[in-house]
């Protein structure tokens, strides 16, 4: 995994990382890399775990295992699991948004993107001391803070209302704000987690403008979590596709799409129509086997997939509760199971038959996480 | 109550039927709710034994008033009001307000008359009218001011709104020279107007401005940080004890032992900060009132050092700065320096500048800490702590500097009151006096300075002022205390204002910046904060 590109180039490695919540694995095993200056897209169906790979990256969670490892432009390394919360925006440059947005509502866009600048006026009102009696060099740190967030109003095209309360914004609007303000902390890598989502066409066009204004002209790396599947295909230079907490593909925008595992497992297609996509997509494999309808539900068995890997799917500790994550439900590991189909099954049964109660249960309909 | 009105409004009821249909519902919930609370009420006999004592006069007397007031509310009141939101057609315009009615010239000149009148006659009241009436004169006569005060506040309202601080410090700095004046002129002499200056300046001055600073430091962790702490009596605890004990046996002067307190505070504000950090909300609030009952309890039981409920007494003077002194065996002391009459009055007025000056400092230091980073993060986290995280503000030493700041304007004000009383016991740090600071803050608006000062100045003032009124005792008998009633009118007071303005008397939020226009926040979108 490391070797495939320059240490120099990539601003973020995330390594065996897993987040186990209880019996619930997250996310498991999970390995990937954002290079700088590039928009890294993360995507997969609700409750794939991304918003938790977001909150492991940005210290809100401790993973289990894994290691994240962020190279900032200047040479230093951080290891972002061992960083406390609030040093990882500080020191290593990482800032964020969230799916459900967080404002400081009370407070007036440009008090939003002044507390956003915090820990520089800090040290330069000599960790208050200093600014409290007045002093030039703190009066001249404070103009300038006001000018970086006029800057980032503009670019949010904020600044008319920068004078009003940051709750009173409609919702389009507080996404920017949430944006511009995660940007005021000079990030080297901005997260946001569904920038787009609850935006309309015109907005949504304006906010991918945003972005690729922050990509070229300030040379900042984007990680991105996104549902909207134009945004993703027009703006991102790297897909990351999840399902269930693991990576099922990796690379650029056109061979993720035309993925078959990812179409299953992204498109939340019913099982019955796995084959069907598939067909469309034009895998050999699956028009082969078609016919002999092999029985894939029970487990990967053999496959040669890194699904198959050692995690198990099925992880009963902690407090009686015993969460199962049937193989069954992932549609990317039906998909992998039916590819290497050498030896039909006799007595093969289709896939909409009822000896899959998991699989049918929890298909790819939104399975609403914590929002 | 309001509810049932509503359904009824198309069948169309005529109001006085419905009146006093709802007068009679009135009544029956009245007679249910006192019937055991007034109608029967236990006493001891001579003989000690428990008996009932049957009140059913007292309480036909309650429920009869309450089906009236019903009666009167619904017959004309309601009607009156929702006549006041409707537009007279031919002009287009809405009635006057109740305000505009209420306060107008000629009964504005009727008012200073009634009370020019009655404060020219002031010494033969008693014998023009005999002791009954002259009682209610005074009180007619305090009510005629207070309605010229009122109504020329009420026309100058926009000025008063515009230049509020201005105002309010001149006001503040003249008060003790207005007061003497006064009762001066009032009394004939000098030494007259100093000595009746006692209750005004001490009973009033000072008792509002300690609130009004205990209340600005509760502000900050409250209002701005949004840490919910019932134990703040604690603080002031701290500071007071700190300048009795230290004062009393090493004789250190006011002066150094000011900022020591308040430091002695700060650090006891971080040690209560360190564990409860990680509480939100309710658990802070608990633990936070457990922390108050713990350092009085510590007060009460370490009887070496703080000499348990009877309290530490003989604290030293302030002195002014050392150069004149307040003790009259002293060869500084203020009236030889000055070549002026004994009076223990000047004390009483150096004391109120000197709190003053305490408040202008705890308003100075939270304005300006309010524009500094500090200050925003407090308010960034009262807003949402994540988010804060997220921008990469370290929340422990926010959560912390802003007890710690908290805590010392707290010691500060306790050292000051030790100063003033002479004498300190844990009977004054019970949890009553941190709900009332409490109570001030948010009556005030959290977070806004001249709203808690005005809300300090009501509760304070209003509770201290219904100690004067003994003609009450006319009326209900000479068993009447009016100080009983105090908690009550207090209770129902808050009750009343928490209706009407649920942000308190200042619901907005001024911006610590702005770019083009400063505009205040509507309290609609501040958070209160979860701790
Ligand atoms: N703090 C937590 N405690 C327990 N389970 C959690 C926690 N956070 C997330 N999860 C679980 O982890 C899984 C992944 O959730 P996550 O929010 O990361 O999904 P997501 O990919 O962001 O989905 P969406 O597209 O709906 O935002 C879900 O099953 C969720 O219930
Ligand atoms: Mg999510």
């Amino acid at each position: 995994m490391n070797g495939q590109a320059s240490a120099g180039d990539l601003i973020l490695q995330v390594e065996h990382l897993s987040m186990k919540f209880g019996g619930l694995v997250a996310i498991g095993d999970l390995s990937f890399q954002a290079k700088r200056g590039e928009i890294t897209a993360l995507i997969g169906p609700n409750g794939a775990g991304k918003t938790t790979v977001f909150n492991c990256i940005t210290g809100f969670y401790k993973p289990t295992e894994g290691m994240i490892t962020l190279s900032r432009g200047d040479g230093s390394t951080y290891l972002l699991e061992r960083l406390p919360n609030h040093e990882i925006p500080a020191r290593a440059k990482v800032a964020r948004t969230f799916q459900n947005i967080r404002l400081f509502s009370g407070m007036t866009l440009l008090e939003n993107l002044l507390v956003a600048q915090h820990n520089k006026l800090m040290k330069a009102s000599g960790y208050t001391l200093l600014g409290l009696f007045g002093f030039p060099s703190y009066r001249q740190a404070s103009a300038e803070s006001i000018d970086l967030a006029r800057h980032w109003l503009e670019k949010a095209d904020l600044v008319d209302r920068a004078d009003d309360p940051a709750g009173d914004l409609p919702y389009g609007a507080q996404r920017r704000l949430e944006i511009a303000r995660a940007m005021c902390t000079g990030p080297e890598l901005l997260c946001l987690d569904e920038p787009a989502a609850g935006l309309n066409p015109k907005e949504s066009a304006s906010l991918n403008q945003l972005l690729m204004d922050i990509k070229d002209n300030t040379g900042t790396s984007i990680l991105l979590i996104e549902h909207d599947m134009s945004v993703v295909m027009q703006i991102s230079d790297h897909v990351v596709v999840l399902e269930y907490g693991r990576k099922i593909s990796d690379g650029n925008p056109q061979s993720v799409r035309t993925d078959p595992r990812v179409i299953a497992a992204y498109l939340g297609v019913d099982d019955e129509e796995v084959e069907t996509v598939l067909t469309e997509v034009g895998d050999e494999d699956v028009i082969e086997q078609l016919d002999t309808g092999p029985d894939s539900e029970h487990g990967p068995g053999s496959s040669s997939s890194f699904l198959a890997g050692p995690v198990t799917d099925t992880i009963g500790h902690s407090e009686g509760e015993r969460v199962t994550v049937s193989k069954g439900a992932s549609k990317a590991a039906q998909v992998d199971a039916r590819k290497p189909a050498v030896k039909p099954k006799p007595a093969a049964k289709k896939s909409t038959s009822p000896a899959k109660p998991a699989a049918k249960s929890s298909t790819a309909k939104p399975r609403g996480g914590r929002k | 109550m309001a509810v049932t009105a509503s359904p009824e409004r198309d069948i169309v009821v005529p109001p006085m039927q419905r009146a006093f249909r709802e007068a009679l519902y009135a009544g029956a919930i009245a007679l249910g709710l006192f019937v055991l609370f007034i109608g029967l009420r236990t006493d001891q006999n001579i003989s000690n034994e428990l008996i009932l004592v049957q009140r059913w006069g007292l309480l036909a007397l309650v429920v009869i008033l309450t089906a009236v007031g019903r009666f009167l509310y619904v017959a004309y009141a309601q009607p009156f009001l929702a006549s006041l939101k409707v537009a007279d057609v031919a002009t287009g315009l809405l009635p006057e307000s109740m305000a505009t009615r209420f306060f107008r010239i000629p009964y504005l000149f009727a008012a200073i008359i009634i009370a020019v009148a009655l404060l020219a006659l002031a010494g033969s009241l008693d014998g023009l009218l005999g002791p009954d009436l002259a009682g209610y004169a005074r009180f007619l006569r305090a009510l005629a001011i207070i309605y010229a005060v009122a109504s020329v506040m009420f026309y100058f309202r926009s000025f008063i709104h515009d230049h509020f601080s201005a105002l309010g410090v001149s006001a503040l700095a003249l008060y003790p020279v207005v007061v003497v004046l006064t009762l001066a002129l009032y009394s004939g002499s000098v030494a007259g107007g100093f000595q009746g200056s006692l209750k005004w300046v001490d009973n009033f001055g000072i008792q509002i401005l300690i609130y009004v600073m205990l209340a600005w430091g509760l502000n900050i962790v409250i209002g701005l940080a949004g840490l919910l702490d019932l134990g703040y009596v604690a603080f002031y605890a701290v500071g007071a004890y700190a300048y009795a004990l230290l004062g009393t046996h090493f004789g250190l002067s006011f002066w150094i032992l000011l900022p020591a307190a308040g430091c002695m505070a700060a650090f006891w504000g971080v040690m209560l900060g360190f564990p409860v950090l990680r509480l939100r909300g309710d658990y802070l609030a608990i633990v936070t009132l457990a922390f108050g009952e713990i350092i009085r309890l510590v007060l009460i039981n370490w009887r070496e050092v703080t000499n348990g409920s009877a309290g530490v007494s003989g604290i030293p003077k302030v002195s002014f700065f050392g150069l004149i002194s307040f003790n009259v065996s002293d060869p500084n002391y203020i009236a030889k320096v000055l070549n002026i009459a004994t009076s223990s009055a000047y004390y009483k007025i150096f004391l109120y500048y000197l709190i003053l000056g305490l408040c202008l400092l705890t308003a100075f230091v939270t304005i300006r800490l309010r524009r500094l980073p500090v200050g925003r993060a407090w308010e960034a986290l009262r807003e949402d702590e994540i988010a804060c995280r997220s921008l990469g503000i370290n929340t422990t030493t926010t959560k912390l500097t802003a007890f710690a700041t908290g805590a010392m304007f707290g010691g500060f004000a306790g050292s000051f009151f030790a100063a003033r009383q002479g004498f300190v016991s844990p009977e004054s740090f019970v949890f009553l006096e941190s709900a009332i600071v409490l109570a001030i803050v948010v009556l005030g608006g959290m977070g806004s300075l001249p709203g808690i000062a005005v809300a300090a100045l009501v509760m304070i003032g209003g509770t201290e002022a219904l100690r004067e009124l003994d003609f009450l005792k006319r009326i209900f008998g000479p068993d009447f205390t009016p100080e009983l009633y105090r908690m009550l009118l207090f209770g129902m007071a808050m009750v009343i204002v928490m209706l009407w303005k649920p942000r308190g008397f200042v619901g907005s939020r001024e911006p610590t910046a702005f770019l083009k226009k400063r505009k205040a926040v509507s309290g609609s979108f501040t958070k209160e904060g979860h701790g």
